[in-house]
């Protein structure tokens, strides 16, 4: 990991000189040596924690406090390392991306188009939810449609990178990839149902008498080395903020993986309980976190026997409908608007979560 | 004497770009006025979309993130 970041530094520190051209071929060949770097350690972490739990530290791998040593020690770089590459690449393809660039693209497009480009964009275009409000303002002054608007709105929080890694961690890269999926058709068809209820009069009034001013687009200015500046500052940010979560997830995952029998749970959160959907979505809603937040949790549902479908409705409806959002919100809808987006995207992941218990 | 001007809505990230604003213009020792900007009318005047901004005499010079003070001072000098 060490070495990755010093690579990144060497580049920003040597860029003074170089052409642009050589910045960036300098930078492309950095980060093509760290990413073969991360990828020979990544793939010694298994034989360095049997190494550590089984000869340094002479327990067996039959007992349950070796198998829970050998889990934390292989599983901990693991996910910090898996989460450093994915969070650096997304902090640079996001420098490409300004909500700005953003607007441009949709302002110009016909409503169901608009709702697939939107909540695509929503991925990549960076977004926090304290910036809700003027980039609300920002996209339907300038002539956006309000569902475009809003499938911009559920995409960008409900499918992040920390999500994905986590996901792809825990259970492999489909599941990521069907979540990555379902969140984007959740966010299409939620805003594609909210522009069809016509409900533009439900904004308020002071909104679309907002005059927004002009500013600079930064993004197409940017150089090689500033890129991987932002990258930098994403993986310090981020991962920065969520390792303890992560931590904390993995405790709970080597508690339950060495001692709590398996199975635990799968009579109440299982597949066979019809009410464990609702209910997952119900409790999830109302609480706010962070998608590494949550992580300890999923870990002990799905440790001991939860559905998968239920978990992910659970997680989806935590980190893509946050109750700070919506009293941020609060100051441009009515609440009836408000009432509408929390309606529709609930139902949405409902039907996500029935779909996966039913077809997994 | 420099307006300084952070648009945020008071979020986690437009209390630490005040700090680091102004620490940078303390290194500087440069004079200068602090104003934090929470109107989201103001904001979106200014036209920022996303917050933190910092906003010097008027004109926007960053805005979606929060550099160190070290490049606040290249961004201030």
């Amino acid at each position: 990991m060490a070495i990755q970041i010093s690579n990144a530094t060497d580049v920003k520190d040597g860029r003074q000189k170089k052409t642009p051209q050589e910045s960036a071929l300098r930078s492309a060949v950095l980060i093509g040596a760290g990413i073969v770097v991360w990828w020979m350690i990544y793939h010694r972490l298994s034989a360095v924690a049997d190494w550590f739990a089984f000869t340094v530290l002479h327990c067996s791998p039959a007992t349950r406090l070796g198998s829970a040593i050998q889990f934390m020690v292989f599983e901990t770089p693991k996910v910090l390392m898996l989460l450093l590459l994915v969070v650096f690449g997304v902090g640079i393809v996001r420098s490409f991306f300004t909500p700005q660039h953003t607007r441009a693209i949709l302002a110009g497009t016909r409503e169901s188009v608009g709702n697939m480009l939107a909540a695509l964009l929503g991925v990549v275009t960076p977004f926090c939810s304290c910036s809700a409000v003027p980039l609300f303002i920002g996209f339907v002054t300038t002539g956006v449609p309000l569902g475009v608007t809003f499938s911009f709105l559920i995409a960008a929080p409900m499918i992040n990178e920390v999500a994905l890694v986590l996901l792809f961690w825990l259970f492999g890269w489909q599941v990521a990839a069907i979540y990555a999926g379902t969140g984007l058709l959740i966010a299409m068809i939620a805003g594609w149902t909210i522009g069809r209820l016509k409900m533009e009069r439900y904004v308020e009034p002071w909104v679309y008498a907002a005059q927004m001013g002009d500013s600079a687009d930064e993004a197409s200015r940017l150089n090689w080395a500033e890129r991987i500046h932002l990258g930098r500052e994403a993986v310090r940010d981020i991962v920065g903020k969520v390792w303890p979560y992560v931590i904390a997830g993995i405790a709970v995952g080597a508690g339950i993986h060495g001692y709590v029998p398996q199975n635990f749970m799968a009579h109440i959160m299982g597949k066979g309980a019809w009410w464990s959907v609702p209910l997952a979505v119900l409790i999830g809603v109302p609480m706010y976190s962070n998608a590494a937040g949550i992580i300890p949790i999923v870990q002990a549902l799905l440790q001991k026997g939860a559905a998968l479908g239920t978990v992910l409705a659970f997680m989806m409806s935590v980190i893509g409908l946050s109750f700070p959002e919506t009293i941020i919100l609060r100051k441009v809808l009515r609440p009836q608007l408000i009432a509408a987006f929390v309606g529709v995207v609930t139902v949405g992941i409902l039907i996500v979560g029935y779909l996966f218990n039913f077809l997994m | 004497m420099k307006t300084l001007q952070i648009l945020g809505p008071g979020c986690a990230n437009c209390v630490r770009l005040a700090h680091n604003t102004e620490a940078a213009a303390k290194e500087l020792g440069m004079e200068f006025t602090m104003e934090k900007v929470t109107d989201f009318q103001a904001i979106v005047r200014a036209g920022v979309m996303k917050t933190p901004a910092l906003v010097v005499d008027g004109q926007v010079k960053l805005y979606g993130r929060v550099p160190s003070v070290e490049e606040i001072k290249t961004i201030l000098a």
